[in-house]
């Protein structure tokens, strides 16, 4: 039995322990180890994923443990490419705050940074729901403290918002995880797929009302309108480098809808019939629609890509809700793109941040490294908008294909064109604003303005100056990336073509899992 | 030359300029004019094969299961394109050079400018419609970011969005009708589509495809009415509207309609939409051209109405049309180019291109009035000029066409169009180079060198060589015209040349000529009437209805995000309940199962006070010190439920949790009014007043049901119970399952509370390094403090206590495997006796004694807890496996040890380092707030008389 599926959980639970206990006061010390963690998990994370990429499933039993009576985690395409994705951001995010010194504006930067991964890593791999529930609240109590990392008035307040809202969530985790259990007498995956199939239609309303409320649960946590609300003040007010390793935690919503509902509940079944179909796909699209109408309604930068991400997210839902394979392999391609598009365009919120010391979408002078900062921007925007040549086209025209011939799909394509025309304007105004009318404004009145820009409530950022170069090299790597996805694109595509086929065939995920013997297995009861 | 490397060369090359900046304008404009003449060899050495008829293609899969490849292929209609992108690039670069000043930054000029030169043979080089659209949205964004190249100028900067937005729209609807289109034929291949016709057309989604293609052709090549972005767009430098905006981006819509023509024309709705369309706006562009004073503007609308005249061409769906639509790109591209680089001289030299302030120009500038005059007069139509004879071949298939019945409407628009055309040709001549030299330019003007006249001279004698000798042209236009009709139709069979006898299409052309000159004479009077009219300005249309959009969108945003948390949350709650209302009427309700049990009157007891604690809370919640006595009651009903329901362990955890809670709150509270204000107004508690019971009745509802049914299988707790002892070595089933069974979901926890902890340190450390420190610093407590701020009692109490909390702690954790207890009680037990030492003798003499900083305790226990987990790696077993094994050491009875002990010690660890960093937190804010306390306990406070609301606002002194 190898442990290597387990150690993307446990190695940053036991870095973060560590630097909490033995480095709390080297913030040197604690980059060092940070990073090293955050490499080894890329080592890792890639070594898995192209140990399933042939299709196999690994899984490894907490505590010797058999399904379900102990808990699993299971490692197949989407989870390893899940925990991939997680872990190549989480490199260039921590290089950008490392050379933004956003660790150092507030205490225990990188310890819970370890934790977030942990939490984030946890969310993809397990294949029990309870445990998701843990790894959910790991990944929530540590985004909150990163979130307010730094403090100051305006981002507490967000925080505040945040973790109340997400507290909704985790009580109605609870219901529904009582309500499944209550249901079914387990909190296995494979093993729920088993069983849920087992009820029958005279007695279905249990299962289908804890099957919404747990689709809710991920529906909140991957901010589909109208839960969405959370969102927008809160990855506006993060530290930027937060925000954008937020880019991924939507997409673990994303990510538990992907899985539960392929495995545990697909739509076909008699207790799930008539679910989802009537208010997923509509809801998916009002939120595509809120999210770039606040694109182009945002006064603010952080604002303005914040609501891009609630845009994006709707796209990825459009293309799960339609629930064939070709929906979700779209949706998958999206998905990465949309993490990193997200990601590159929070970090360029924190170069304007630092370049300009304000990220109010008014007229002020020229900030430092403007060609750089203008430059990076335009082509994240491009990604976001959906613009060729950047994998958002690319992502674009899979989600309309895979709508094609769909009941919906006059209303798909509208909303999703649409939309794209309106982010374009929303872009193409500030970027307007932030760098070329900024060439408008005489250099006499530059003292001025900048301290008129400076009221909007960033009190803790230090004053404006050239961002520094590591800073600019980790938004640069992570459009590099963006760039392999698009030229790459073929073959990421045929990968999640891949992985869909295996999620719409769970089979061997569900025997992986529940055939493989543990400790003092019992004989096999209930199914 | 691959066609790969055609296409890639500019976009490689595109890095060149920017990096070459530096070295000085010429070599910067040097490196950029070599990769196009690089691109433009490799093009001409695809020529053999062009004039032999053959298809050069080259393929590279891309996203071969979208349908997406890197497919090219280069016919005659490409190679003409290409040839006119690569060709005009060339000259253009050349030109650009000596247009753009010192204080221009040339690198990135050329940067854009040969992106959008990538794009361009990009898309009429394409065999894939997708990859097409790829390239179609780069031109789009060029241009964007060419348009705005001198950044400082408003102007420049709206244009830019004007056209981004415009064409980007465009480019939306394209990406819809090429998906459909593709969808019909099964592949976007433009070779597999161009063969389909009868297929697409009989298609239902035919009309939506076309309609969706053809508003990208109309946008991108600014036909009514989407014509006026192209105006807006001269803000650029002139190089660049040369270049992209007469004669070659926009002609990309063209290029596309004729590119789709075997597929999408021929039908009523291509002939009624693209004629009617080009035939309004030939006519309308003429029109407003005529009044323009803009040189620029005044070529932009020549150039709207000329993309109107070709358009129309190619709406009319014959063999004929296409081949004069094709010839006149031609013309076009080299009358317009030249005519743009003389209005970019004419600007350059005499530093405006306001028409009336020009005049006379002709004896300065020689050399720059003969270029603009051919020019001129070619559009104009006088022969012996190349647009005499596509003008002519224009006419002769309008006298042939008939639209909406009437074979006269076509004819008599054209004409009226081509005498427009006519007529501010003839202005631009005039009002520019004839009359009297003036004394009043704001600069002198002059010839420029050759280097600037060179390029548009160029393109001069092109129009007076096919203009005299079309039988030149003739050979490559009826090629273009043949890849053009593909399998559909046979290229005309008629000659292109001067004479054609005394055909209707000549009287057209002499009427359209005197008509022209005869409207220069009447200029003033007419300008007057027009300067009268009213008449919609289509950029002040554009920015109401992008304001408009603007204003909506934040009032639809700001509106629904206006930061309340309890509006959030109730619309949650009506989603979450509305979803689940949804499912459960939706699905079928069986009988029960379970018998409902009869209730005694404890639970009812119980029962009872847990609501009354609950509405008490409710409506007492303003009081804040008596909603924590509320809350507490609550805890204390579900601890003692849970004893009732023989849960020891779960019990004990609850009511622990619930002392440490409340302490910590009543630590928060002390930063706090004693009193929440009212904030809502009695509308608003109503409404959420029933959100809240109905979400409660819903989860009572909700409860019921379950409870009153069996789960579908056996749960996994029997599984729990009845392997405890054989597999976990001990008889408590919560403790094996909590550090055993599902010890994982424990390492998470208490990872969790190791978090909260550090987050509420990082969150003090903030705080009092802020803002917020200042106000500490300053407050003065709503209520009097203590006197006696450590009472000698309960010092004394708590110390006795102390050791025997300690072991108590100490005896829970051991007896946890097999009786209630474990770490985590044990946890809490240990915090709170070390909480009531910092509560009976004070912040600083506790923690004077404290040994052992209580982050290192979290991570020690965390790290305590992995390791435990790790060591089963070393027996080749899965993280957290356990062990147990039962030992006898004399004089002891046997016990038993189990790797989980250690892991449990993990827990407990964590549980007192998390409680602990978060009450010494707390407290180190109230330090902060209040007096130093002092180092010994049982101090008296003396000042406490004067109150801490003394009127000066002293703090009261310690002791």
């Amino acid at each position: 039995m190898t442990h290597w599926i387990i150690a993307p959980i446990v190695l940053p639970a036991m870095l973060a322990p560590f630097i909490v206990l033995a480095a709390r006061y080297h913030v040197g010390i604690q980059r060092v180890f940070s990073v090293a963690g955050v490499l080894a998990l890329i080592g890792i994370s890639a070594g898995l994923a192209w140990q399933v990429s042939d299709g196999s499933v690994i899984y490894y039993r907490l505590g010797d443990w058999a399904a379900p009576f102990g808990i699993v985690v299971v490692g197949d395409r989407l989870s390893t490419l899940m925990i991939l994705l997680t872990s190549v951001l989480a490199l260039f995010v921590l290089l950008h705050a490392i050379g933004a010194d956003w660790d150092r504006r507030g205490r225990h930067f990188h310890a819970l940074f370890q934790f977030q991964l942990m939490g984030i890593l946890g969310a993809f791999l397990t294949g029990d729901l309870f445990n998701l529930f843990v790894f959910f609240e790991v990944l929530l109590i540590a985004s909150y403290g990163l979130m307010i990392h730094a403090g100051g008035n305006a981002r507490l307040r967000a925080g505040v918002q945040y973790v109340l809202f997400n507290l909704i969530g985790s009580t109605l985790f609870l219901f529904a995880l009582g309500s499944i259990y209550a249901e079914t007498g387990t909190l296995n995956m494979a093993d729920l797929a088993q069983r849920v199939a087992l009820i029958g239609p005279e007695e279905t309303v249990g299962i289908r009302v804890a099957a919404v409320l747990l689709l809710l649960v991920f529906a909140i946590k991957a901010a589909l309108v109208p839960l969405h609300f959370w969102l927008p003040s809160s990855y506006a007010e993060a530290p930027a480098p937060v925000a954008a390793l937020f880019a991924i935690m939507t997409k673990v919503g994303a990510y538990a809808i992907i899985r539960v509902y392929t495995l545990i509940f697909p739509p076909d079944l008699d207790v799930t019939a008539g679910l989802f179909d009537l208010w997923l796909l509509p809801a998916a699209l009002v939120s595509l629609a809120i999210g770039m109408i606040g694109v182009l309604a945002a006064q603010r930068l952080d604002r303005l890509v914040a609501y891009s991400i609630i845009g994006s997210m709707g796209m990825v839902l459009v293309s799960i809700a339609l629930f064939t394979p070709e929906g979700i392999a779209a949706a998958l391609y999206y998905i990465v793109h949309s993490t990193l598009a997200g990601a590159v365009l929070f970090l360029v919120v924190d170069l304007v941040r630092t370049g300009r010391g304000s990220v109010e979408l008014t007229t002020q002078p020229p900030m430092a490294g403007t060609a750089l900062t203008a430059g990076l921007f335009f082509l994240a925007a491009i990604a976001m908008a959906g613009l060729p040549p950047l994998s958002g086209f690319l992502g674009k025209l899979l989600v309309l294909d895979a709508a094609y011939g769909t009941d919906l799909m006059t209303w798909i394509w509208a909303i999703v064109l649409g939309s794209s025309l309106v982010s374009i304007l929303g872009f193409a105004r500030a970027g307007s604003v932030l760098f070329w009318k900024a060439h408008s404004v005489a250099p006499t009145e530059e003292e001025e303005s900048t301290k008129d820009g400076d009221d909007g409530g960033d009190e803790d950022e230090p004053d404006a100056g050239a961002p520094s170069r590591l800073a600019y090299a980790a938004t640069g790597g992570l459009l590099a990336l963006l760039v392999a996805h698009t030229v790459f694109a073929g073959q990421v595509h045929g990968y999640t073509i891949d992985m869909a086929a295996q999620l719409f065939a769970p089979d061997s995920y569900i025997s992986t899992v529940l055939d493989t013997p543990g400790k003092l297995s019992a004989p096999k009861e209930g199914n | 030359m691959s066609l790969f490397f055609i296409v890639a060369l500019p976009f490689l090359g595109a890095l060149l300029p920017g990096v070459m900046n530096a070295a000085g304008r010429s070599s910067c404009a040097g490196v950029t004019f070599t990769v196009s003449l690089s691109a433009f060899v490799g093009l001409l050495t695809n020529l053999p094969a062009i004039l032999r008829g053959e298809v050069v293609k080259a393929r590279i899969a891309w996203m071969p299961e979208l349908g997406l490849d890197a497919t090219f292929m280069l016919d005659g209609l490409g190679f003409f394109f290409a040839f006119l992108i690569l060709g005009i690039g060339l000259l253009i670069i050349a030109y650009g050079r000596h247009y753009l000043s010192r204080d221009d930054n040339m690198g990135e000029f050329f940067t854009y400018l040969l992106l959008f030169q990538g794009a361009m043979v990009g898309i009429v080089l394409s065999d894939n419609i997708l990859l097409l659209l790829v390239f179609w949205e780069l031109t789009s964004l060029s241009s964007f970011l060419l348009i705005g190249y001198w950044k400082h100028l408003p102007e420049g900067r709206q244009g830019a969005r004007m056209a981004l937005t415009v064409t980007g729209m465009g480019g939306l609807a394209m990406i819809g009708g090429m998906l459909i289109l593709g969808q019909i034929v099964g592949s976007y291949d433009l070779s597999v589509i161009l063969q389909n016709r009868d297929l697409i057309q009989a298609d239902p989604l035919y009309l939506p495809a076309l309609i969706l293609i053809l508003l990208g052709c109309f946008t991108k090549s600014a036909q009514f009415p989407f014509h006026f972005w192209l105006p807006h767009a001269m803000a650029a430098p002139t190089p660049v509207s040369a270049y992209l905006h007469s004669a070659t981006m926009v002609k990309a819509g063209i290029f596309l309609m004729a590119r789709m023509w075997p597929a999408l024309a021929g039908t009523t709705e291509w002939f009624v939409i693209v004629t009617s369309a080009g035939l309004i706006t030939m006519v309308i562009g003429a029109v407003i051209a005529l009044f323009k004073h803009d040189l620029k503007a005044l070529l932009a609308f020549s150039t709207v109405s000329q993309l109107g005249l070709i358009t129309m061409l190619l709406g009319t769906g014959t063999a004929f049309g296409a081949m004069a639509a094709m010839f006149h790109i031609l013309n076009h591209a080299t009358f317009k180019a030249a005519l743009f680089m003389s209005a970019g001289i004419v600007d350059h030299e005499a530093h405006t291109r306001d028409i009336r302030r020009l005049g006379g120009l002709r004896h300065l500038m020689p050399v720059t009035f003969t270029i603009a005059t051919i020019g001129a007069l070619s559009i104009a139509g006088i022969p012996f000029l190349n647009g005499f004879l596509s003008k002519e071949m224009m006419l002769e298939e309008m006298t042939r066409t008939v639209m909406f019945d009437s074979p006269l409407l076509v004819p008599v628009l054209a004409t009226i169009g081509s005498l427009f055309s006519a007529a501010y040709c003839f202005r631009f001549v005039g009002h520019t180079f004839l009359g009297p030299v003036r004394d009043d330019y704001p600069s002198k003007p002059h010839d420029p060198n050759p280097g600037m006249w060179m390029p548009p001279a160029i393109l001069a004698v092109l129009v007076v060589v096919i203009g005299t000798a079309p039988f030149l042209a003739e050979p490559f236009v009826k090629l273009v015209t043949a890849s053009v009709l593909g399998i559909e139709a046979e290229v005309p069979k008629s000659y292109i040349k001067i004479w054609h006898g005394l055909v209707p299409a000549l009287y057209l052309s002499v009427i359209a000529l005197l008509g022209g000159l005869v409207l220069m004479l009447i200029f003033n009077p007419l300008l007057r009437l027009w300067d009268a009219m009213p008449r919609p300005e289509a950029k002040t249309i554009f920015d109401a209805i992008v304001a408009a959009s603007v204003s909506a969108a934040r009032a639809l945003t700001f509106t629904l995000h206006n930061g309340s948390f309890t509006r959030y949350a109730m619309i949650g709650a009506i989603a979450i309940l509305a979803a689940g209302y949804h499912a459960w009427i939706t699905g079928s309700v069986g009988t029960p199962t379970r018998a409902v049990q009869a209730a005694g009157p404890v639970p009812i007891a119980g029962w009872a006070m847990l609501v009354a604690a609950s509405l008490g809370l409710v409506l007492l919640h303003r009081n804040r010190f008596l909603s924590l006595i509320f809350i507490g009651i609550v805890g204390l009903m579900v601890s003692i439920g849970f004893v009732y329901l023989s849960a020891p362990d779960l019990a004990m955890t609850q009511f622990t949790v619930e002392v440490v809670t409340i302490i910590l709150l009543l630590l928060a509270l002390n930063f706090l009014p004693n009193r929440t204000p009212v904030e809502s107004t009695t509308l608003r508690r109503v409404r959420d007043a029933s959100v809240a019971v109905a979400s409660g009745l819903a989860t009572f509802a909700l409860a019921y049901h379950y409870l009153l049914r069996d789960a579908v299988g056996t749960p996994i707790s029997e599984f729990h119970l009845a392997n405890s002892y054989k597999g976990g070595g001990g008889t408590n089933v919560v403790n094996v399952i909590l550090v055993d069974f599902r010890g994982f979901d424990t390492y998470g926890e208490i990872i969790v509370l190791g978090i909260a902890a550090l987050l509420i340190f990082a969150l003090t450390e903030t705080l009092l390094r802020g803002p917020v420190r200042a106000r500490l610093l300053n407050r003065v407590p709503d209520q009097p403090r203590a006197g006696d701020m450590h009472p000698m009692m309960m010092v004394v109490v708590t110390r006795v206590l102390m050791p025997v909390v300690l072991m108590v702690g100490f005896y829970i954790f051991l007896r946890g495997h097999n009786e209630p207890g474990g770490g985590f009680i044990a946890g809490l037990i240990v915090s709170i006796a070390v909480v009531m030492q910092y509560m009976a003798s004070g912040f600083s003499w506790a923690t004077a004694r404290l040994r052992y900083p209580y982050h290192g305790i979290i991570g020690a226990g965390v790290l305590i807890a992995g390791f435990t987990g790790i060591g089963s790696w070393f027996v080749a077993k899965p993280f957290l496996t356990s062990d147990f094994t039962y030992v006898r050491i004399p004089p002891f009875e046997k016990f038993e040890l189990a790797t989980a002990a250690l892991f449990d010690l993990g827990v407990f660890l964590a549980v007192v380092g998390a409680v602990m960093l978060s009450l010494e937190s707390f407290s180190r804010l109230a330090r902060r707030a209040s007096s130093q306390d002092s180092e010994h306990p049982m101090d008296i406070d003396p000042s406490r008389e004067e109150g801490a609301l003394a009127p000066d606002g002293t703090k009261p002194e310690a002791g």
